[in-house]
């Protein structure tokens, strides 16, 4: 467990978190779809929300928005309790729920003033900037007049996006905001949360694309079998597998021993030699290698990536548990 | 925090949504359609077999001497069956289509409160019933003015009134029809609220009508007659008499306004705790 959770926490003023719950459970049957859940999601994070298939991420966010009932648990969002403070605090939370959903016979743009015509909190006059903005945003400003209908996988995508932004939000809430997306939109969507997150609004994303979220999450909590298996902030969880330092060198001979004395464990690379950094700095490694008289053709520090933290927790095996 | 403040006449914005909504849609148009077509398919008729009488609904051999009977023909006709099925069609899709596309979490997110969409849909499905009432009327006014002429009106109990008497009293009927039918919408926006599957809402929704009407043509069960759902639909033949009995026509609205009660506080009860996972 990280600092986050394992933090005394009346440290951690109520208001300072976007998203709280507390022992969230929801049963299907006899299957525990969330179980004991304590999501923690600070103001102004980017939280990757992640877990294989059916490990309960969408019926968690489900629950923070009002839609399912928990059978047991407490819900904080923008330090208003659930689902008594639904009405006030959803107007500020933008949401993207188990893909979009519009109606298919109107236009993109028809569909968008639909939303905001049934919005309380819109203002009617600004509904047409509001909505080309949104349109802009996600590049769908051309496509906007076509039926919904006949959308692509990736256009129907960017107009829930754009739904989620026709006004100005504190929280937008995302389960898996790329899915089907072509690589310019996924790298849109990743501007778009990174600008978003500074503009102040708080991010909670779900996806399976690791290596998107490495780059633009701040927390991570990594779900499976619908409990959170570790949650915090992405350079802790991550700090706590350890980075690996490869010296690539023709004289292994020389710089086998000033390593070790150093205090390394060595492995054998194709390259030159292996060993887990431990706490060692990179450049001292160098110097030691280099003082040896070895010649020094290259010194890399792998950190372990999300994936790898993925799949050590959750599991190589594909199949869905249930 | 300002942007949560509800802006003035945002009812009236949710409600015009949702008017559109079921108004736009082609689906829903092409019923209007053939609803306008019943009046002109029975002026046709009844203009080509001119001296043959032959039966048929009621009003039906009034409406050479005076084309207003054409509307009160064409309700007669459109009542059992045409009208109740507009109606299951768009209560029965109301919110399960909405659940079905998926468009209901995104309405609930905004958030529409549970109790404000049932409010909206209620009216958006009232607003195509009396639509659906007023283009059969509309049509069969147009219809019967070209085909026959419209004259004063001669009543059921023999007296004459004037032109613009009877075309009030179509008015009334019209919204007697409205009413009669609240209670229809009302069970399906209940059952709507129970699935996913706008099909089946309106299927049962409409198969409900009917099976109320099956029920009402079983003479062995005239004690439970009075107070089925389409048993006082066809009373509005009671407005063209020269002595309304008002009474018996508040008494029969009451009933179909007792049964939009009852329905709609199921319909609500059931929305407001329903899981929406779809
Ligand atoms: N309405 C439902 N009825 C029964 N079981 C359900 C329902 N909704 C979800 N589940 C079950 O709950 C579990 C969690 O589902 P959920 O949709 O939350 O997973 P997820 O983490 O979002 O998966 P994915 O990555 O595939 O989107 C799954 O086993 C699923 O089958
Ligand atoms: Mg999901």
């Amino acid at each position: 467990m990280t600092a986050l959770v394992t933090a005394d926490p009346d440290r951690i003023v109520r208001t300072d978190l976007a998203v709280r719950t507390d022992g969230l459970t929801r049963r299907f049957g006899k299957q525990v779809a969330v179980d004991s859940v304590d999501l923690v999601v600070p103001r102004g994070a980017v939280y990757g929300f992640l877990g294989p298939n059916g490990s309960g991420k969408t019926t968690t966010i489900r629950m923070l928005l009002g839609l399912l009932s928990p059978d047991a648990g407490d819900i904080e969002v923008l330090g208003a309790a659930m689902p008594q403070g639904l009405a006030s605090v959803l107007p500020r939370v933008g949401a993207l729920i188990e893909g979009p959903a519009f109606h298919p016979y109107l236009t993109g743009r028809a569909n968008l003033r639909r939303l905001d015509a049934c919005d309380r909190t819109a203002d009617p006059r600004t509904s047409k900037d509001r909505i080309d903005a949104a349109l802009v945003r996600v590049g769908l400003l051309a496509a906007g007049e076509k039926k919904y209908r006949h959308y692509s996988l990736g256009m129907k995508q960017r107009l829930g996006l754009a739904a989620a932004l026709l006004q100005p939000r504190d929280l937008l809430v995302l389960d898996e905001p790329t899915n089907g997306l072509d690589p310019q939109g996924t790298r849109e969507v990743r501007h778009l949360v990174r600008e978003l997150a500074a503009d102040g609004a708080t991010v909670l994303v779900s996806s399976h694309l690791l290596a998107e979220v490495e780059q633009v999450a701040t927390h991570v909590g990594i779900m499976a079998g619908g409990a959170l298996l570790r949650q915090g902030e992405l350079h802790e969880v991550l700090g706590g597998e350890t980075a690996v330092v490869r010296i690539a060198t023709p004289d292994v001979d020389l710089a086998r021993p000033a390593l070790a004395a150093l205090g390394l464990e060595l492995q054998d690379d194709p390259e030159g030699l292996v060993a887990d950094l431990g706490g060692f700095a990179p450049e001292d490694v160098a110097a030691a290698v280099v003082g040896a008289g070895a010649r020094l053709r290259g010194l890399r520090v792998e950190r372990p990536h999300l994936e790898e933290l993925f799949v050590s927790l959750t599991g190589e095996g594909f199949d869905v548990l249930r | 925090m300002s942007s949560v403040d509800t802006y003035p006449g945002a009812f009236w914005r949710l409600y015009r949504s949702e008017a559109r909504l079921v108004l736009g849609r082609r689906r829903n148009i092409a019923l209007l359609v053939v609803l306008a077509i019943v009046p002109l398919l029975i002026a046709v008729g009844v203009a080509s077999s001119r001296h043959q009488d032959s039966g048929g609904p009621a009003f039906l051999g009034q409406i050479t001497g005076n084309g207003l009977f054409l509307v009160f023909t064409a309700l007669t006709v459109c009542t059992p069956l045409f009208l109740p099925l507009v109606v299951g069609v768009v209560a029965g899709d109301s919110i399960a289509g909405e659940a079905g596309t998926g468009t209901l979490r995104y309405l609930l997110t905004l958030p529409v409160t549970r109790g404000r969409l049932l409010v909206a849909k209620t009216l958006g499905t009232l607003t195509f019933t009396a639509v659906s009432v007023l283009v059969v009327a509309v049509s069969g006014l147009l219809a019967g003015a070209a085909f026959f002429g419209l004259h004063n009106v001669t009543l059921l109990s023999g007296d004459t009134v004037s032109l613009g008497n009877g075309i009030g009293r179509a008015g009334l009927i019209a919204l007697y029809l409205v009413v009669a039918l609240f209670g229809l919408a009302a069970i399906g926006l209940f059952v709507s609220t129970i699935t996913e599957n706008a099909i089946a809402a309106m299927a049962t929704t409409v198969g409900l009508a009917v099976f109320s009407l099956v029920l009402d043509s079983v003479p062995q069960l005239s004690a439970i007659h009075g107070v089925l759902l389409t048993h006082n639909w066809l009373g509005f033949g009671e407005l063209l008499r020269t002595q309304v009995d008002s009474a018996a026509l508040l008494r029969w609205s009451a009933l179909h306004l007792a049964y939009a009660a009852v329905f709609l506080s199921l319909a609500y009860a059931r929305l407001t705790t329903k899981d929406v996972t779809s």
